[in-house]
């Protein structure tokens, strides 16, 4: 069956609380930041708020239902969303069926986590069963010595270079630089970044994302209520997601995108050339390129030659993680799978600032998330159109 | 090629001696299965009754057909490196102690993809061998060996850290009188331990080894009597700091059932097969177990022999059985005590000895040479249990499939 399209709803109120390296407040303070930012911008109180949707790692022993009570809330639709980075577009799905179906008027969507000293380590040793089992014992190098391995596989096989990844953490900084928000402040060259400290190889320091503390948020509602609101708003013209996609594959060359991108720009009615700009999860270069890849921008192991080929700035011909992605703007635990699609919202609505593309009208923005074992498992994707600046 | 492991420096005792620490220790209760495979050197994974698809991670349904109905089987070993790294951060503080740490995906042929440890040996591409070790958390790990056995292979750092080698160690025999003391002399330095200490009980009564053992180079004989609370300590007191590898081969036999038998021989028994057992475990232990990372000669393990029939009483040899079913219940609250520090407790369960006491006994029975060959092998290897000759293997089968047949055919009534 045809899937229906997303007439009607729209997405609005991006806000991004600024990030912080180590913070003894709690994931609750940090989303009841955000969650008081997109409630303001919508002129909305939260006792009129009827739709929730939480994404946190940190909220441990809570849940979203604890959070209804402790911030005061009293939604008739509530969801919670674990899907780290896949789990942005998710949450923008899930509300925008709900508000369309009539069940939910406006529902604030917020993912946001605490990092305290060493609650890094605590969350590794204990993400997944799976991981506890048969990955962390294993050197404990967490999600960097699991992608790194990806990463030298995906490296053997098509032939990329640590300059072809370099190219992306560059053009990443060079953004971040006009992202008030960024925890990276300072240029970044290849130079630097081929030459910076082994990780787990062949990942260096600036193929990995910093943890940090911090929260993000967006109102999904209909069109008629952002019109009356006087707010501006981007649609949806599509979305996708999957879990657990190509068991069979020895180790992840491919995400689950590629299972679903052809019905993703069929709904949207275009290809990938009608994108303007693209927000990609990037907890490492790697998977960035793997997502131009599965996202249809160039063909399977063509990734690398397409970062030579374009320029991912800002004021380049293909617009890529313009407020700098995690790798310079910083990783808030869940936040991190909001970071693109908050920035994606601003960039079609011309709310951008220091880094608004020209004409963004639509914009792409893909999520990807959870390192159970071997390989993240969810991958998510959505495309949002607006007036742009 | 593995770097030959050199002979460590003498100590200098002003710098930081290093503290155990364990790897990542939590697991689900299914994964246990690759533990209690590893404990007594068996490759298993879980095969699907229903579909016959392997496992892997450990998982209580199967992944291709949902069945519940999952088997721990030994499992092919081959594979191929598909991916590797090398990890140089890490917020364990084991593993931080010991970067670079190099990890791998490995497809095995039966099926799935495996995270697991490398050999030093191996790299993406090559053919491997998986085998399934005890980490010093104790729990079961993955490593790919080379296929083919090279002369050093041991002395990879990953490798030995998941074995009790006696290469470059030092090491206790408690008793010079086990008919198995020469053997193991012999087996050990054939290992590359380093030096051999040898407990001789009551020295006025020599035995007809002591003069051949006390002239070896490297080993020395010390007075020891596991039934002397004050001996124990003193010989502690000693060469405590210098004990790598402790193998308790103190024992004590007298042939007869439980009714007819005078109690005086099953206090002997219990007296040094059992609390003799916790005398070297108190006074040994504690400077044992903090010496567990202190380098290529750390303390390593802890090694009992034990008679099979612990598992399940001969009536031959009533009370001595039962001393053997205390001894091992005592390795196990040892095993759980040693735990924090990594020390490991070997069981080396063995079937009768060909020694005087067993002479009544029909073959096949267990040469003191092949004994010692066993222990060593444990420690090379870095097993928890050993089962040694072909009445131990035997009876270890029956015991796991069925302990209550097991009892009444050792105690007649099986035809």
């Amino acid at each position: 069956m045809k899937r229906q399209n997303y007439d009607g709803v729209v997405v609005t109120a991006p806000v991004s609380v600024p990030y912080v390296r180590y913070s003894q407040q709690t994931a609750h303070w940090w989303i009841a930041r955000a969650l008081k930012q997109t409630l303001e911008v919508a002129e909305l109180s939260p006792r009129e708020l009827d739709g929730f949707s939480v994404s946190s790692f940190t909220l441990f022993p809570d849940t979203p239902v604890g959070l209804t009570q402790h911030l005061g809330l009293s939604p008739r639709w509530l969801d919670s969303i674990p899907m780290g980075g896949a789990s942005g577009v998710v949450a923008l799905r899930r509300a925008a069926r709900a508000v369309q179906a009539g069940d939910v008027d406006v529902v604030a969507c917020i993912a946001g986590d605490a990092n305290r000293i060493d609650s890094f380590r605590q969350l590794l040793s204990s993400f997944s069963r799976f991981a506890m089992d048969a990955s962390y014992p294993y050197g404990s190098g967490g999600p960097n010595a699991s992608f790194a391995l990806i990463a030298d596989a995906y490296m053997a096989e098509y032939g990329v270079t640590p300059e072809d990844f370099g190219r992306i953490a560059v053009a990443q900084r060079a953004n971040a630089l006009h992202y008030p928000g960024a925890i990276m402040k300072s240029p970044l060259t290849l130079e630097q970044y081929l030459s910076a400290r082994p990780i787990s190889e062949p990942f260096g320091l600036f193929d990995c994302v910093m943890p940090c503390a911090g929260a993000e948020g967006f109102l999904v509602m209909r069109e008629d209520e952002a019109q009356s609101r006087g707010l501006a708003y981007a649609r949806i013209s599509a979305t996708i997601e999957r879990h657990n996609a190509f068991p069979e594959d020895p180790v992840q060359l491919r995400g689950g995108w590629v299972m679903d991108i052809d019905e993703l720009y069929e709904m949207a009615g275009h290809g990938p050339e009608a994108i303007d700009l693209l927000q990609t999860y990037d907890d490492y270069p790697l998977i960035s390129m793997m997502q131009f890849e599965d996202l249809g921008f160039c063909a399977k192991g063509e990734g690398a030659r397409f970062v030579r080929e374009h320029d991912l700035t800002i004021t380049g011909d293909f617009p890529h993680n313009t407020s700098g992605g995690q790798l310079s703007a910083g990783q808030a635990g869940a936040a991190g799978g909001y970071l693109g699609l908050v920035e994606a919202i601003r960039q079609v609505t011309g709310q951008a600032g220091g880094t608004q593309v020209a004409k963004a009208r639509t914009a792409m923005v893909s999520g990807f998330g959870m390192i159970n074992y071997d390989r993240g498992l969810c991958s998510s994707a959505a495309i949002l159109t607006g007036e742009g600046a | 090629m593995t770097d030959k492991l050199l002979p460590p420096p003498k100590k200098n005792p002003q710098l930081r001696q290093r503290l155990p620490t364990l790897p990542p220790q939590m697991r689900s209760r299914a994964a246990l299965g690759l533990t209690a495979a590893a404990a007594r050197g068996a490759f298993e994974l879980q095969h699907c009754e229903e579909c016959g698809a392997v496992q892997y991670p450990p998982r209580d349904a199967c992944c291709a057909c949902l069945s519940v109905e999952l088997a721990w089987r030994e499992t092919p070993r081959d594979g191929t490196v598909i991916a590797e790294t090398r990890i140089h951060a890490s917020p364990d503080p084991f593993y931080r102690e010991r970067l670079p740490w190099r990890s791998g995906l490995v497809r095995l042929s039966v099926g799935p993809t495996v995270l697991c440890h490398l050999h030093g040996d191996v790299g993406r591409g090559d053919a491997i061998r998986m085998d399934l070790k005890l980490d010093k958390a104790g729990q079961g790990v993955m490593i790919a060996l080379p296929t083919e056995r090279t002369p050093d292979m041991a002395d990879d750092p990953q490798l030995r850290s998941l074995t009790a080698h006696p290469k470059h160690r030092r090491v206790l025999i408690t008793d010079i009188r086990s008919p198995a003391a020469r053997p193991l002399i012999d087996a050990l330095f054939a290992a590359g331990a380093s030096q051999i200490f040898v407990g001789e009980s009551e020295s006025w009564r020599r035995g007809s080894d002591h003069a051949a053992i006390a002239a070896l180079d490297r080993v020395s004989v010390l007075p020891l009597d596991v039934s002397d609370p004050s001996s124990v300590k003193k010989l502690a007191a000693e060469i405590g700091g210098k004990v790598d590898i402790l193998i308790n081969t103190a024992r004590h036999v007298r042939p007869g059932g439980v009714l007819g038998a005078d109690t005086v021989f099953a206090r002997e028994e219990f007296e040094i097969n059992a609390l003799g057992l916790m005398r070297l475990a108190q006074a040994f232990g504690p400077g044992m177990s903090s010496r567990t990372a202190d380098g290529v000669n750390s303390a390593v393990a802890f090694v009992n022999i034990l008679s099979v029939h612990a598992l399940s009483a001969d009536p031959q040899y009533g009370a001595f059985s039962a001393s053997q079913a205390a001894a091992l219940s005592i390795s196990q609250t040892l095993r759980a005590e040693f735990r924090s520090s990594g020390l490991r407790m070997i069981n080396v369960f063995t079937g009768p000895i060909d020694d005087e006491w067993h002479q009544p006994l029909p073959p096949p029975k267990v040469p003191p040479k092949a004994l010692a060959k066993s222990v060593v092998e444990g420690l090379c290897e870095g097993v928890e249990d050993v089962f040694c000759g072909d009445v131990a293997k035997d009876l270890e089968e029956r015991w796991r499939r069925d302990p209550k047949v097991l009892e009444r055919e050792l105690t007649g009534g099986g035809a």
